[in-house]
C-alpha cells in the first residue's frame, strides 16, 4: 500500500463506499448470512441433545453440554465468516470489477482490506449476538459486561487474523473454485482440532497437542471462560500439554498472530495492489 | 498541443508480442482513435495507458506526468471504460455510479448533480434505478460510460466502446462524444469499425499485429492513394496464379498503382486507379487483349481499410473474422487477472 499524501477524508469516503457496497450484497442476498445463524443453533441444538444425559460432570466446571459448546460455535460462526472473505474478492477479480477500483484514484488500496474487515467484523458480531441469545434462552447462560468485552476483542483479533489470510487468498489462488475449495478443506478439521467440541483432557495426546496450538482454540477458550460468574482474566483458560494458559495468554497470542499475519501478507497485498 | 506522448512502447505476454515499440502523439482536445483488427493490440496499449498493465519497455506520459512512475497521479486524470463491461449484477445504476463517485472523492454536494446530469445525457432514466444484472449490452455500455466521465476525467479512454450496440445506444454515445470533445475532453477510442473511427476522429493511428501501420487525420490518409480503390474479378473463384498474370497485366497500366491480391475474397485484385475516365476502357482492352473477362469490378472512394489493405494484403474484416474463435480469451483473462 503506497503510503503517499495520505489523505484520510478520502480513504474514509472510499472505505465507506466499499463497506456499503458489501452491505447492499448482504441486505439483497441475505441467504448465507441466516444460513450462518441457523448452522450453529441447529448444531447448538442437535450435539446438546446428543450429550444430554452424559454424566453430571464430564465436563469441567460447566454444567451442561450446551453450556460448553457455545464458545466454540460463536467462535466458529465469526471464522467460518472470515474464512469465507475473500470470496467477494475474488469474484471481483474474475469478473474485472476489481479493475475499477484498481484505476480509481483511492487515498490508499489498503480501503479495499479494511471495507472487508469492517463488514466482516460487523457481520460476525450480529451472528455472534444471535447465537448468544439463542443460548441464553436455551438456558445455557449469558456473560456479564466484561465477558463481553472480552467476546468482542477476542473475536475481533481472530477475524483479523483470518480475514487477512482469506483476502490473501483470493490474491494468491487462480480462482473462486480453488478459494472454495481450499475453505472446504480448512473450516471442519480446523474446528475438530480445537477446543470447541471437546476439552484437551477428552483427546489422545497428538490431537491434544495440535489442539494447543490452534489459534481457534485461543479464541475459544477466553470465551468459554467469560461465561462464568466470577470471570477474570487471569483464569485458567487451556490446560495445554505445554502449560497452564490464562485466559490473558490466550489472547495475547491470538494477537501475536494476527500481527504475525499482517507483517507477512503485507508485501504480498503490496505486490497485488499497486 | 501534445498532452499524450507515447514513446517506445513494447508488451509481451510469454511469446506473443502484444506492442512492438509503439511511438503515439495525442493532442489536448482531439479525438484519436486507433484502428486494429482483433489481437492488433488495443486493448492492451489502453490499458497501459490506464495504469492497469506495466510495459515492458518504453514511456507514456499525460500532461507531462509519467504513467509508470505516478499511475495515482495519472488515475485522477483518465477515466477509462474498458472493453470487458464490469458492473456489479446486484446493485442499482444509481447505487453503482454513487459508488464509484465516492472512489473518485467527488463530494456529496457535486456527487447528485454529477449523477443527474449523466443520467440525462445518456438518457437512462427509465432504467437506472434497476439492478445491473438486467441490463441489456446497450444499457450497460451507457451506465459504464456514465462511470468513467463522473468525474470529469481530463482524458477519457474507450475501449471498443459501441461494438456489438443497438443503433439507439450507439447514437446516444456518438452524440456525447461529440458534445465532450467540443468542450475540450481529449478522446481516446479505439475500434475495428471504420465508420466508426472516420466519423468521430481528428487523428487516427491504424495498428496491426502490435505495430503501427499509419497515423494521421483520415481524411488525409484516404487522400494519399490519389484515386478510386477499384475491386476487379476476372471469375468469381480465381486462383493465386491466374491473379498473378492479371497483376502483372495492370502492372503496366499508366495510373494503376498499389495493386494488392486478396486472398481470401476469390483472389480478387485491389487496386487504386487515378480519377481518368479513360483508364477503365483501357483496362478493359488490355484484359481482353491477353483473353481475361471481366467477372466483376467495382469502384469507390478510397476508406481507411484500403490504408489497412495496403500494408497487410487483408481487409480489416478479414482479419476480424480471422481471428474470431482464434483467441482463448479465458486464458486470457485469466492471466491478466489481477
Ligand atoms: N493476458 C494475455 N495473455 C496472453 N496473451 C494475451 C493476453 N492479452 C492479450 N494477449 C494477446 O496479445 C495480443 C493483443 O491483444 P489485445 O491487446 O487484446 O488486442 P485487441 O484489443 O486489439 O484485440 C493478442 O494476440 C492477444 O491474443
Ligand atoms: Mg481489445
Amino acid at each position: 500500500m503506497e503510503i503517499q499524501q495520505y489523505n484520510f477524508i478520502f480513504l474514509y469516503q472510499e472505505t465507506a463506499a466499499l463497506t456499503k457496497r458489501l452491505f447492499i450484497q448482504l441486505k439483497r442476498r441475505p441467504s448465507t448470512f441466516f444460513a450462518g445463524i441457523l448452522q450453529p443453533i441447529i448444531w447448538l441444538f442437535l450435539f446438546g441433545a446428543l450429550f444430554a444425559n452424559a454424566p453430571k460432570d464430564f465436563l469441567p466446571g460447566v454444567d451442561s453440554y450446551g453450556n460448553f459448546l457455545g464458545a466454540g460455535l460463536i467462535v466458529f460462526t465469526a471464522f467460518s465468516g472470515a474464512l469465507n472473505s475473500g470470496l467477494p474478492l475474488m469474484f471481483d477479480r474474475e469478473f474485472g470489477f476489481l479493475n475499477r477500483l484498481l484505476v480509481a484514484p483511492l487515498a490508499s488500496r489498503l480501503s479495499i482490506v479494511l471495507s472487508s474487515f469492517f463488514y466482516i467484523t460487523i457481520l460476525s458480531f450480529v451472528q455472534s449476538l444471535a447465537i448468544m441469545f439463542i443460548s441464553f434462552l436455551l438456558g445455557y447462560g449469558f456473560p456479564n459486561i466484561y465477558g463481553l468485552g472480552v467476546v468482542f476483542a477476542t473475536l475481533i483479533l481472530l477475524v483479523l487474523f483470518v480475514t487477512s489470510i482469506s483476502l490473501c487468498l483470493a490474491f494468491v489462488l487462480p480462482g473462486h473454485i480453488e478459494l472454495i475449495a481450499l475453505i472446504f478443506v480448512v473450516n471442519l478439521p480446523l474446528l475438530f482440532a480445537s477446543t470447541a467440541l471437546a476439552p484437551i483432557s477428552f483427546m489422545p495426546s497428538w490431537l491434544g497437542w495440535l489442539a494447543s496450538f490452534n489459534p481457534l482454540t485461543f479464541a475459544i477458550e477466553p470465551i468459554r471462560i467469560a461465561y462464568s460468574s466470577n470471570f477474570n482474566l487471569d483464569l485458567i483458560a487451556l490446560n495445554a500439554p505445554y502449560g497452564d494458559l490464562t485466559c490473558r495468554n490466550c489472547i495475547s497470542l491470538l494477537f501475536l498472530l494476527t500481527i504475525l499475519s499482517l507483517v507477512i501478507i503485507r508485501p504480498l497485498l503490496n505486490k497485488k495492489l499497486t | 498541443m501534445n498532452q499524450i506522448k507515447i514513446q517506445n512502447l513494447s508488451k509481451d505476454y510469454f511469446d506473443v508480442k502484444a506492442l512492438k515499440k509503439i511511438n503515439i502523439n495525442i493532442t489536448e482536445g482531439s479525438l484519436f482513435g486507433i484502428l486494429g483488427p482483433n489481437g492488433a493490440g488495443k486493448t492492451t496499449l489502453l490499458r497501459t495507458l490506464a495504469t492497469l498493465i506495466s510495459p515492458d519497455e518504453g514511456t507514456i506520459k499525460i500532461n507531462n506526468i509519467d504513467v509508470i512512475k505516478e499511475p495515482r497521479k495519472i488515475r485522477e486524470l483518465i477515466g477509462y471504460v474498458a472493453q470487458e463491461i464490469a458492473l456489479d449484477k446486484i446493485l442499482t445504476g444509481r447505487e453503482l455510479l454513487d459508488f464509484q463517485a465516492d472512489l473518485y472523492h467527488i463530494d456529496q454536494s457535486n456527487k447528485l448533480e454529477r449523477i443527474e446530469l449523466l443520467i440525462n445525457q445518456l438518457d437512462m432514466q427509465n432504467w437506472i434505478d434497476r439492478k445491473c444484472g438486467t441490463y441489456s449490452g446497450g444499457m450497460k455500455r451507457r451506465i459504464d460510460l456514465a462511470a468513467g466521465l463522473l468525474h470529469l476525467p481530463k482524458v477519457l479512454i474507450l475501449d471498443e466502446p459501441t461494438v456489438g450496440l443497438d443503433i439507439e445506444s450507439r447514437n446516444i454515445i456518438w452524440g456525447l462524444l461529440n458534445d465532450l470533445k467540443k468542450d475540450g475532453m481529449t478522446i481516446i477510442l479505439s475500434s475495428h469499425y471504420l465508420d466508426e473511427i472516420d466519423k468521430l476522429a481528428d487523428t487516427v493511428v491504424i495498428i496491426n499485429d502490435g505495430k503501427i501501420i499509419d497515423q494521421g487525420n483520415p481524411t488525409q490518409l484516404k487522400n494519399k492513394f490519389g484515386g478510386d480503390r477499384i475491386i476487379l474479378k476476372v471469375r468469381e473463384f480465381s486462383d493465386s496464379l491466374e491473379s498473378e498474370k492479371v497483376k502483372k497485366i495492370l502492372e503496366k497500366i499508366d495510373g494503376i498503382s498499389q495493386i494488392v491480391i486478396n486472398a481470401s475474397q476469390g483472389y480478387s485484385l485491389n487496386f487504386i486507379a487515378d480519377r481518368d475516365k479513360d483508364l477503365i476502357t483501357k483496362l478493359k482492352v488490355e484484359l481482353a487483349f491477353s483473353k481475361f473477362k471481366i467477372f466483376s469490378l467495382s469502384q469507390s472512394q478510397p476508406s481507411l481499410d484500403d490504408v489497412y489493405l495496403q500494408a497487410t494484403g487483408k481487409t480489416l474484416q478479414d482479419a476480424e473474422l480471422y481471428m474470431t474463435g482464434k483467441r482463448d480469451l479465458k486464458k486470457e483473462s485469466k492471466q491478466s487477472m489481477r
